[in-house]
């Protein structure tokens, strides 16, 4: 026996007997909210658990070469739009690329040593142990469960047959993980549910779709053994079992992937994917810099929520943040290094001055660039994207009959501002009510330009930045990034579109409770994000479920024989 | 179930007869519909291309000021003259919201390439998915999407939220059709390539995954499911074509691999540049029969010249209008740029000969807007064109005006000629039982 399959043995072995003794189920405490549960929701993986479920398989170095089927945005988030996507026939064709350039690549002779369990003792007969231990333990991460009897030999049969044609084990077996890597059980997750036993008239999730909810919420990526091994002895059916996983998770350095991950979607960070900047208006702006400002507003988020797990509202105060030379060139700051020839490289932090008008994420080039056409800033823009982003509040679309010939003469005269050209919108009522949301919270930034670069005037007229946010008035931007951290809205957004996230879906009416709840406890804490975290990691809401029609048949279909692992199973 | 057995005993068969070679034992399944592909003296199949440009064309400077044939182009549409005997011009559509709120610039879209709004998860597949079902189900691939100004968002898209990719790079279309996996089909020599048998051969697993998943899911999360196993299906078919040898066609041609592409992205250069090169490309999957249906996103919203401070959306709506010419003069010069591109996409097809006719005869090109005027963004006298005969499915050389009738009744007709079996199309106000009879041959 190879050290490999030693490995994998003791691991199955170790299933089994949790499996025997895992049935002392602990009563849960009763709910601290009652609350009326949603819907079962199905979610397509995102490109980036796609990337991250294979890079926690089989390592940095595998990889992709394909293209992603463009993600849908739903109610403010990617994640929402998860369940509403399917896949085309054009995406498909990337799926399947993607899978077989992986698996080609877990098979090369560079890696089946380190990710197969067992390697067979000619390549190129067929050797069924060896491929039924491989696909079934592999096939056990990739589909965040036991495959099923039929599953397993379905894939088994698939690469004997593959090997008849090919006469190659290797080549045979990766076949069949590239079919599991383009299969449904992989490319969606489903919640499987079955019966409450504490409440006759809900559902819950099983097990395995209880760990799948908790580690795409917490990691964005697909559930690692011990959450599976959690998920199969019962533990997190259990209150302190759950306990247990959710505070390993969140100590674990992939939250930081997790948060990312949500911030990024927040904060419409995908629309760098098709940022551009005239060249010649703005010759600092460059792809790099685009790269570099994303990464900038993540790392101050981090730094504040993970690093230093300070109050969620410094986000939008913080003076300390991170620079490139890049950046720095584009907020015209110096940035030194000791090194030998004095070039700094790479990430520095970096602190703005107390009379700086930059203080927070939404005075940082991901913020002000981001919501720029390509040639200008536009205080709309930017007004719409703090409303709808940072406080969750809809501003409704402009009217379709917009007539814009009382505001052209002057959109076009010399020496106007933004304040000038915007002020003509409440000189009309249907424009006015939107506007008078949006124009004073953008106003306030146009000391950024449209990359986001600092001016102090506007077709050579000085700018005036102040004006007023839901009743608190303020001077300039750093006034304005004040308002909003103490805006009721900051908090409950970041409650609201999280909850989101981990349900993959906006929160129910009968929900409302539990996000009240959260709402309070998080103000508890002081904001602070982990907390938070916790705090929906721990709730019954996230695994609760109402059953649908469909739920009778689903428990029927699904008890029909998973797999169990049992020695017998196994070579 | 059978179907997998058979194909896998028959996959078998071929290896262990040692049966490969050029004569391949053909079962049913892996034959289209005709029982050959392509046979020489056929008549070719038709081709839909479908073409959108948001933005749309001055009031008053498009519509030509007579109905019927013998019409002269209005001087937004002088460009296409060359092409003016094989198209139509269609005036007077008209988009209805049934009162909800009109999304600009995307209300529009929706209802020229759905046919109604969206309704969340269960919104209506595009026009073009139902086509390419009749005319391109058999293909290698059943429509390609290009986007000429970047990103990957295309206006195909299934029931069930399956949006196809949009392609952005000439040089990635080259290499997904003429790549590796091309199999010309006029190369004497064939050999089924073993790899293929595998793989089709596996991805039968996936397919058996459908029952138990299916008993399991709700009514929408079903219909997305079934979205995601047509497009298994898709790529099955595309392994049995691989595996069969092709009926050679004539005028079946590999195009020059040019690498002269530039960074796909809303300067005029590059929507220029790409354009012609994405043309190319178009003319020969067309004529190697790689697939039927083509969906073009001109993606006009951003477009940009070099150091201008707006858009051309933003000019439509912050441009005055020029008291001499009576119109806005940079939002006109990216009209003529838009009509110019489509232009010399039609010439690209055009020029391609097959036998009698060219790529262009063959196809119907759907050229369709959002708004009937930018600036204001009204949704009544939209106009649509229509190119090219579809090897005489179509009427050509005509004005007609629809008079403020639903715009559906333009798809709804290209949809009929194409064979699409449908009666009526569209939602509420924006369905319509009537073609324009005018066109249809």
């Amino acid at each position: 026996m190879s050290k490999q399959q030693g490995r994998t043995w003791r691991w199955l072995a170790g299933l089994a007997t949790l499996g025997v003794v895992g049935v002392a189920v602990m009563a849960l405490r009763p709910a601290p909210v009652s609350f009326e549960p949603g819907e079962a929701v199905t979610r397509r993986l995102s490109a980036e658990q796609y990337e991250n479920i294979i890079r926690d398989l089989f390592g940095e170095d595998i990889e992709l070469g394909g293209r992603f089927e463009p993600d849908m945005r739903v109610d403010g988030l990617f994640a929402i739009g998860a369940s509403h996507v399917s896949i085309s026939p054009a995406g498909m064709e990337q799926y399947d690329a993607m899978g077989r350039t992986v698996a080609a690549q877990v098979m090369a002779e560079s890696h089946r040593e380190a990710l197969l369990p067992c390697q067979p003792q000619d390549a190129s007969a067929f050797d069924e142990a060896c491929a039924r231990t491989f696909l079934q333990d592999v096939g056990l991460l990739l589909y965040r469960r036991p495959l099923t009897h039929s599953q397993l030999d379905s894939y088994v049969a698939a690469a004997q047959e593959a090997n008849e044609l090919l006469g190659d084990f290797y080549q045979s077996v990766g076949l069949s993980l590239a079919a599991m890597l383009a299969s449904p059980s992989f490319l969606f997750f489903e919640e499987v549910t079955e019966p409450d036993p504490r409440n006759a008239d809900h559902h819950r999730l099983d097990g395995y779709s209880k760990a799948s909810q908790l580690s795409f919420f917490l990691w964005n990526s697909a559930p690692d053994r011990m959450l599976l091994d959690a998920a199969h002895n019962g533990e997190l059916h259990t209150r302190s079992g759950l306990r247990r996983q959710v505070d390993r998770m969140l100590d674990s350095p992939r939250l930081e992937a997790g948060l990312r991950a949500f911030f990024a979607d927040n904060y419409l960070f995908s629309d760098f994917e098709t940022l551009a900047k005239d060249g010649q208006l703005f010759p600092k702006f460059s792809a790099q810099v685009a790269a570099d400002a994303r990464e900038q507003t993540l790392r101050t988020i981090m730094d504040v929520v993970l690093h230093r797990d300070a109050d969620f509202r410094e986000v939008f105060t913080t003076r300390r943040t991170f620079m490139t030379p890049e950046l720095a060139s584009v907020y015209r700051v110096p940035l030194f290094s000791e090194v030998p020839n004095g070039a700094p490289e790479g990430w520095h932090e970096y602190e703005f001055a107390a009379d700086d008008p930059r203080g927070g994420i939404l005075t940082q080039v991901a913020f002000t660039a981001l919501h720029s056409p390509a040639g200008r800033s536009s205080p709309t823009l930017r007004g719409k994207a703090l409303r709808e982003v940072v406080l969750c509040q809809k501003v409704p679309a402009p009217p379709g009959d917009i007539d814009f010939t009382q505001f052209e003469d002057l959109a076009n005269a010399e020496g106007s501002t933004a304040r000038e050209r915007l002020t003509a919108h409440s000189s009309v009522p249907s424009c006015a009510g939107c506007h008078k949301i949006m124009d004073p919270i953008g106003l306030a930034m146009e000391h950024f330009d449209g990359i986001g670069e600092l001016r102090l005037t506007d077709n050579g007229v000085p700018i005036d930045p102040s004006g007023d946010l839901d009743g608190t008035s303020y001077d300039d931007a750093d006034g304005l990034t004040q308002a909003v951290a103490q805006h009721p809205a900051a908090t409950s957004c970041v409650v609201e579109r999280l909850s989101a996230r981990a349900l993959g879906r906006l929160v129910a009416r009968g929900e409302r409770p539990w996000i009240k709840h959260l709402n309070d406890s998080f103000g508890d804490s002081g904001y602070r994000l982990r907390e938070l975290l916790r705090e929906i990691s721990l709730s019954e809401a996230l695994y609760t479920v109402t059953p649908t029609a469909s739920d009778a048949g689903a428990v029927a279909a699904l008890s029909t024989s998973p797999a169990t692992l049992t020695l017998e199973d196994t070579p | 179930m059978k179907g997998k057995l058979t194909r896998r005993t028959m996959l078998r068969g071929m290896l262990g007869g040692t049966a490969v070679g050029v004569g391949l034992p053909l079962l049913n399944c892996f034959l289209n519909e005709n029982g050959t592909a392509f046979a020489t003296g056929a008549p070719l199949p038709p081709l839909f291309v479908s073409w959108f440009q948001n933005l749309g064309f001055n009031p008053g400077r498009w519509k030509p000021e007579t109905l019927g044939a013998g019409y002269q182009n209005n001087v937004e549409l002088k460009v296409l003259d060359p092409f003016r005997d094989r198209m139509n011009v269609i005036s007077g559509l008209r988009y209805f919201m049934d009162g909800r709120p009109l999304e600009t610039h995307v209300s529009g879209v929706q209802i020229a390439t759905m046919g109604s709004l969206p309704l969340g998860a269960q919104s209506d597949p595009s026009l073009d998915t139902a086509i390419a079902d009749v005319i391109g189900a058999r293909n290698r691939y059943r429509s390609l999407e290009i986007a000429l100004s970047g990103g990957r968002q295309s206006l195909s898209r299934r029931r069930g939220g399956a949006v196809n990719p949009s392609e952005p790079s000439p040089a990635a279309l080259y290499a997904r059709l003429f790549g590796a996996d091309f199999r010309d089909p006029n190369d004497a020599q064939f050999t089924p390539d073993v790899q293929v048998m595998a793989r089709r051969s596996v991805l039968s697993a996936v397919g058996d995954e459908r029952r138990a998943m299916m008993q399991r899911l709700g009514t929408a999360d079903r219909a997305r499911l079934e979205e995601y196993f047509t497009s298994v299906r898709q790529i099955e078919q595309q392994l049995d074509l691989e595996l069969q040898a092709p009926a050679p066609i004539a005028a079946c041609r590999l195009p020059a691999n040019r690498a002269n592409e530039e960074d796909p992205g809303r300067a005029v250069a590059a929507v220029k540049q790409n354009n012609e090169l994405f043309a190319e490309l178009v003319a020969h999957a067309a004529a190697c029969d790689q697939t039927r249906v083509f969906n073009v996103n001109f993606g006009t919203q951003g477009l940009r010249t070099p150091g201008g401070v707006r858009d051309w959306h933003s000019l439509t709506h912050e441009e005055p209008i020029d008291p001499v010419l009576g119109y806005q003069r940079e939002v006109t010069w990216f009209i003529d740029f838009a009509t110019a591109t489509f232009a010399q996409f039609l010439h690209k097809l055009d020029r391609y000969q097959e036998g009698e006719g060219s790529v262009l005869d063959r196809s119907v090109v759907l050229w369709q807007t959002d708004h009937g005027y930018a600036r204001t963004h009204t949704m009544d006298e939209v106009p649509a064109l229509t190119i090219g005969g579809a090897g005489g499915r179509l009427r050509t050389g005509l004005h007609v005006n629809i008079n403020g009738d639903p715009s559906t009744r333009v798809g709804l007709t290209v949809q009929q000629a194409l064979g699409v079996p449908l009666n009526s199309w569209g939602r509420l106000s924006n369905q319509t039982s009537r073609t324009i009879t005018e066109i249809l041959a």
